[in-house]
């Protein structure tokens, strides 16, 4: 069974969120992710300081698989992204919730979070899939 | 090893040498080689036995069956091969005057109109170079379209989430967002999200039909209302034409435009990156904009028409007039099959998919979608192997390569998990099919005794497993001598 922390939101498109302390919001892929992906082998990021929708496609995780896009949780400005994914793109199968984070967002609506899923909620949905 | 690894200075393969130096003085001395280009010295024997060593280790559809889905990988027949191969055809040259090509151009004529009843099109351009060609070329003229009415507003274009990966890449690389739309549980679209995603802003939708899960879309006509209702187009994706060739054509579903892969559906070879061949159909809203050349027919006369001619055209994709010698294949291919034939192609490929589909279900391998009648194609999934075994489907794909069959495709559409996607096209024969049966079930025998043998696979083939994250992280491709 995949790890799902119970101090992170989720989305259905199995990406995860944490509120940091200065607002913003760390992104990253869950461990479910990782491992239907398999061995990550290239990463794209968006630019620092690009605005995106919520919902809009704004990252590619590529796989031995295949190549899928990550999607925004959340509207707002990105204004970071994780430098070390460029040559290290297997920090996100090692250390999907930690090391292998993608981006950390600047959201427009503070309270945007509260419509992702709970860790609850997103266990049903991998349960479900399985 | 490669052929510079043969090399010994001096050594020389002379019955190939030109047997007068020649002199080009007409060429600028800048532009002249001063040093010697670094080629293999070789003798002419090592040459021979090289490339025949290579291409024995060559895993092809001439030495083993090949259920690559997606990818219709049947018997390309001699006869096409030795009719596109007359002197008359490989002797002439491109700039030469039409007049001294009629039987080229009245061949291609004929492949053109073929091929427009066949797809139910208006009109067929057979300029793309390859299958992604004809793709590019097809959402360019969804494109020209759009433009030529003034509707700028038209920024998205609708792709189900089994599509093939060139259909999103080709949207946006025709300056288009891509919408991606789910796929309901039975393998149809989902039509809720489709009228979801529909609106003023829907440039067109790009579908296949049979679809990547390899089902027939049964509310087709549906989808085409709706897509067309809201002044959106439709696009086709040949890939999967040969379930329905000569039974059902796009045209009457309400597809506008289609680019065939005849290297899939029209037995050409496929190349390993070589020539393709990816022929363009277009309905009534989409006929003034198809690609050029196209071969038109002037009472008795066939010429080339251009730019002049069709004003619309999104333009030229080939320097002379397609790949030819490939093009010839087809229309042999397509010659020899008639109007009886084509049907039989469809009827066999769907009946074969379906034999080895109910095999595999009997021998308890589980199929994507029970529920319904396999197309040309369909998909095992070996999630359950997987997690009572931990035996992936890229081991089953290893390990079939030791039994003498070419992998199926894995992983792939990536919505159903641990995914084998099977084609096993109408010229496999029957031993052939049950062989492949043969070999899955005993692969699954050997996740059950010894998990570390299969994870090992393959034994028997000129390499090893190979490491693929390394391959695709540090892709390095260019040979240095002495490194």
């Amino acid at each position: 069974m995949s790890n799902v922390p119970d101090d992170l939101k989720y989305t259905d498109s199995h990406e995860w969120l944490r509120l940091e302390q200065d607002g913003a919001i760390t992104v990253g892929v869950t461990d479910y992710a990782q491992e239907s992906l398999g061995d990550l082998v290239f990463v794209e990021m968006p630019q620092v300081g690009r605005k995106l929708k919520a919902g809009e496609a704004c990252a590619v995780v590529e796989s031995v698989k295949a190549a899928s896009d990550t999607y925004a949780p959340v509207a707002g400005e990105v204004v970071d992204t994780n430098s070390r994914l460029t040559d290290e793109p297997e920090l996100i199968n090692r250390s999907p919730y930690d090391e292998g984070w993608l981006m950390r967002i600047q959201p427009d609506d503070a309270d945007a979070l509260e419509s992702l899923l709970d860790p609850e909620d997103y266990e049903n949905i991998l349960a479900e899939a399985q | 090893m490669l052929i510079f690894e043969h090399n010994r200075e001096g050594r020389r393969a002379y019955a190939q040498a030109p047997r007068q130096q020649m002199e080009h003085t007409d060429i600028p001395a800048s532009y002249r080689r001063r040093a010697r280009a670094l080629l293999p010295e070789v003798s002419e024997l090592q040459v021979v036995r090289h490339y025949t060593r290579l291409s024995q280790k060559n895993f092809s559809i001439d030495t083993q069956p090949y259920p690559l889905g997606s990818c219709t990988m049947k018997y390309n027949p001699r006869a096409c091969n030795t009719l596109a191969m007359l002197p008359e055809f490989l002797a002439r040259h491109p700039y030469a005057p039409d007049r001294f090509g009629q039987g080229l151009l009245a061949c291609l004529w004929e492949l053109q109109e073929l091929l427009a009843a066949v797809t139910g099109m208006q009109g067929v351009s057979l300029a793309p170079m390859a299958g992604a060609q004809g793709e590019l070329a097809g959402v360019a003229m969804i494109r020209a379209y759009h433009e030529a009415r003034g509707a700028h507003e038209r920024t998205e274009i609708i792709v189900p989430d089994a599509a093939h990966g060139t259909n999103p890449a080709t949207a946006v690389m025709c300056g288009y967002q891509v919408r991606e739309i789910a796929t309901a549980a039975d393998g149809d679209v989902d039509m809720a999200a489709l009228k979801g995603a529909l609106g003023p802003q829907t440039a067109g939708i790009m579908l296949t039909n049979p679809s990547t899960v390899g089902v027939f879309e049964r509310r087709i006509e549906e989808i085409a209302g709706l897509v067309h209702e809201v002044g959106g187009l439709l696009y086709y994706d040949g890939a999967n034409l040969n379930a329905i060739l000569g039974k059902a054509r796009p045209g009457d579903m309400g597809f506008d435009v289609i680019h065939l892969n005849l290297h899939k559906t029209f037995s050409t070879p496929h190349g390993g990156g070589g020539p393709g061949a990816g022929a363009l159909g277009a309905g009534k809203r989409l006929y003034e904009f198809m690609p050029i050349p196209i071969v038109a027919r002037e009472g008795a006369q066939y010429r080339w028409h251009t730019e002049a001619d069709r004003p619309q055209s999104i333009g030229r994709l080939s320097t002379f007039g397609g790949n030819i010698g490939v093009l010839l294949r087809a229309y042999v291919y397509a010659r020899l099959l008639g109007r009886e034939g084509m049907p039989r192609v469809a009827e066999f490929a769907t009946l074969n998919a379906n034999y080895l589909m109910a095999r595999l279900r009997a021998a308890g391998f589980q199929i994507a979608y029970p529920q319904r009648r396999a197309s040309h194609e369909f998909i095992v999934s070996l999630k359950r192997e997987a997690k009572e075994l931990g035996v992936t489907a890229m081991d089953f794909a290893k390990r079939l390569l030791d039994y003498g069959f070419h992998a199926p495709t894995t992983y792939f559409p990536l919505l159903v998990a641990e995914a084998l996607l099977i084609e096993p096209t109408e010229t496999e024969a029957k031993e052939d099919l049950d062989g492949f049966v043969a070999a899955m079930c005993r692969i699954r025998d050997e996740a059950r005794e010894d998990m570390a043998f299969l994870k090992n696979a393959p034994y028997k083939l000129a390499v090893r497993r190979l490491d693929e994250v390394r391959a695709a992280r540090d892709l390095n491709l260019s040979w240095k001598s002495g490194v």
